[in-house]
């Protein structure tokens, strides 16, 4: 249906998209607008005030060495595993499809615990690494592992359902046409999936930036020095500095908004050729 | 320069899709690989393609052994049923991709490949369409696109599997003779999986039968379609009408019919074998097996004669000049098969 015709809505359905849009103002747009309103309570300076402290840029620095860690090993692994999955047969393929759906199906305190119990100073690597003097659990390090496991689907979950449908037979073609691996990786494979790819990127990083849970139980909330985005914004909620929980807020939600622009924005320029890559 | 398949074997699993295949690809010759699905037909193929590798067996071209190649390596062209061309690229960059990914030394300059890219394009008749995208073609235009990309390799052997199967019939039989035209004016080898009987006996210098994983009968269509090795390959060469019968002291009894038989015919329960256009139409008292006339339509040039003999329905396609009037529905007439075909009944 094109997008210029008018659509008649018989009987209570118009009934039915209002109390869907109405749901949708009270659950996702109101507390969205509160968080820019409470903001910008104390007006534009006492918006700009946490950024003045070096404790928020630390957090803003911190969160995005682990999201620019995290993100491009997420992508590696995501593409990895999805062409594994979807171009070979093995034993215990049902079983990594599993294990990459389960970090959506636990909570991500668990997320964040399984670490600390492995590697923190009672778990059960603790003492060894400590002896060799490496530190995991309050550091960068573990902020990192955790977040890491958090969004592991993302990107692999994206990729699996269009490469299957692709199936194998263009990168065959591309072998008997002579093309090496890494040949038929870099002109097929990839180009194949580069939409889906990024748009895989783009969920995992706002995740990756956002998460807080599992982050929270391996950082230790060290100011300064272990306090993502997130944490700092409960931290400064705690302290019963609400402009300044919000104003930081907003750069999380901000980045949220951000996302679902550029994936709009993607959607919208490259339709066509989105289009072409999954018909066939 | 001949294509020598030696004894190939392969199994999914438990499950054997190819046991103990043997045959041979002449020089420029265009052999059809026939079968059910379920065959082994397209197993073969990939592996001839260098997609699959047999359990056991030789593969050898022109006497070099191809099993020792990978798939980039041999050289050989193949078309898939699903076109398999790359979405992403023009049909221009489609066709040249295999010049392009060659390595440096030997890969041909932008401009000659350039110049290659356009004799195929008028060689598959798509002269105007260089600069469109796969999805924005038709099905037939893919399949073009698709034996131009693998042609540009100049490949020592070009195998298709399936290569009109999602296409409609009209277009499937132009194709097809077009198919045969490019492959009379390049010459090269060319292997060519079907499970259309009607397509590998029109198009193919050969024909290769295979029933669940072995080579049942291989001939020119001509031989296999007037002699086929069993009652499978009978039947499934299309149009066939099957009747039980007996065999005692060289005379063929159905029903109440009595036939001699040649020498060489199988004694006992026999299954009788003709193609439902080698018929002739007999009043009662005439020559012929007893059937009943149930109904009949007309079905392009022909006319579909649906009858009862011997308990058992049976179909037969004549042409209008060779039913007579006697022939309605609610009559009764004698069919005289032309030509039967024993086969000792399984």
């Amino acid at each position: 249906m094109s997008g210029s015709s008018k659509i008649h809505l018989p009987g209570w359905a118009p009934l039915i998209v209002l109390l869907a849009i109405a749901g949708m103002v009270a659950l996702v747009v109101l507390p969205l607008a509160m968080v820019f309103i409470q903001a910008l309570g104390n007006g534009v300076d006492g918006f700009l005030e946490p950024f003045s402290e070096p404790d928020t840029w630390s957090a803003i620095k911190l969160t995005l060495i682990v999201a620019g860690i995290s993100v491009p090993l997420n992508a590696v692994f995501g593409l990895a595993a999805a062409w594994a999955v979807t171009r070979f047969q093995f034993a215990g393929k049902s079983l990594l499809m599993a294990l990459i759906d389960l970090p959506f199906s636990i909570s991500p305190v668990i997320s964040g615990l399984v670490w600390v119990l492995l590697f923190g100073a009672q778990g059960f690597f603790g003492p060894a690494l400590d002896a060799m003097g490496v530190k995991i659990i309050f550091t960068v390090t573990g902020l990192v592992l955790a977040t890491v496991l958090i969004t592991l689907p993302f990107v692999a979950r994206e990729l699996i359902p269009l490469m299957q449908e692709q199936g194998a037979d263009e990168e065959a073609a591309a072998m008997t046409l002579g093309a090496g691996g890494w040949t038929t990786f870099f002109r097929v494979t990839l180009p194949n999936v580069k939409w889906a790819l990024l748009y895989g990127v783009l969920l995992c990083n706002a995740r990756a930036m956002g998460e807080f849970g599992a982050v929270s139980v391996v950082s230790g909330h060290i100011r300064g020095l272990t306090n993502t985005l997130p944490l700092h914004v409960e931290i400064l909620y705690n302290e019963y500095d609400f402009v300044g929980a919000f104003a930081v807020a907003t750069l999380l939600a901000g980045l949220g908004l951000l996302t679902l622009l550029a994936k709009s924005f993607l959607e919208w320029r490259f339709a066509g050729e989105i289009a072409a890559t999954r018909r066939h | 320069m001949s294509l020598i398949v030696n004894s190939v074997s392969k199994a999914f699993g438990r499950y054997p899709a190819l046991a103990d295949v043997s045959l041979e690809a002449r020089q420029g010759e265009f052999l059809a690989l026939l079968g059910p699905s379920g065959s082994g037909k397209t197993t073969l193929l990939r592996i001839l393609a260098g997609l699959e590798a047999p359990d056991g067996g030789a593969v050898t071209f022109g006497g070099e052994d191809l099993l020792a190649l990978s798939a980039r390596e041999r050289r050989v062209g193949m078309v898939f049923q699903h076109y398999a061309l790359f979405r992403h690229m023009t049909v221009a960059r489609n066709i040249a991709f295999g010049l392009s990914v060659r390595p440096r030394a030997t890969r041909p300059s932008k401009a000659e490949i350039g110049r290659r890219v356009g004799d195929l394009l008028r060689l598959v008749q798509l002269e105007d369409l260089e600069t469109r995208y796969p999805s924005q073609l038709s099905g037939g235009q893919r399949q073009r696109v698709a034996l131009a990309r693998a042609l540009a390799i100049e490949p020592r052997m070009l195998l298709l599997d399936e290569p009109f199967g999602a296409l409609d019939a009209k277009v499937r039989r132009d194709l097809r003779r077009w198919l045969r035209r490019v492959h009379d004016e390049t010459g090269v080898t060319t292997v060519f999986v079907t499970h259309d009987q009607e397509e590998a006996l029109d198009l193919a210098d050969r024909v290769a039968i295979l029933k669940d994983g072995r080579l049942v009968q291989i001939g020119e269509p001509q031989a296999v379609y007037n002699a086929p090795a069993d009652a499978f390959i009978y039947d499934f060469l299309g149009g066939a009408v099957r009747l039980r019968g007996h065999v005692a002291a060289g005379v063929l009894a159905i029903g109440d019919w009595r036939t001699p038989t040649p020498d060489d015919a199988p004694q006992g329960g026999v299954d009788a074998f003709f193609r439902q256009d080698q018929a002739v139409i007999n009043g009662v008292e005439g020559e012929g097996f007893l059937a009943a006339v149930k109904g009949m339509a007309q079905r392009g040039p022909a006319i579909r004669l649906d009858l009862e003999a011997l308990g058992e329905p049976l179909e037969l396609l004549l042409a209008a000049g060779e039913v007579p009037d006697f022939a309605r529905p609610g009559g009764t007439v004698r069919i005289a098969p032309r030509q039967l075909r024993l086969f000792a009944a399984a």
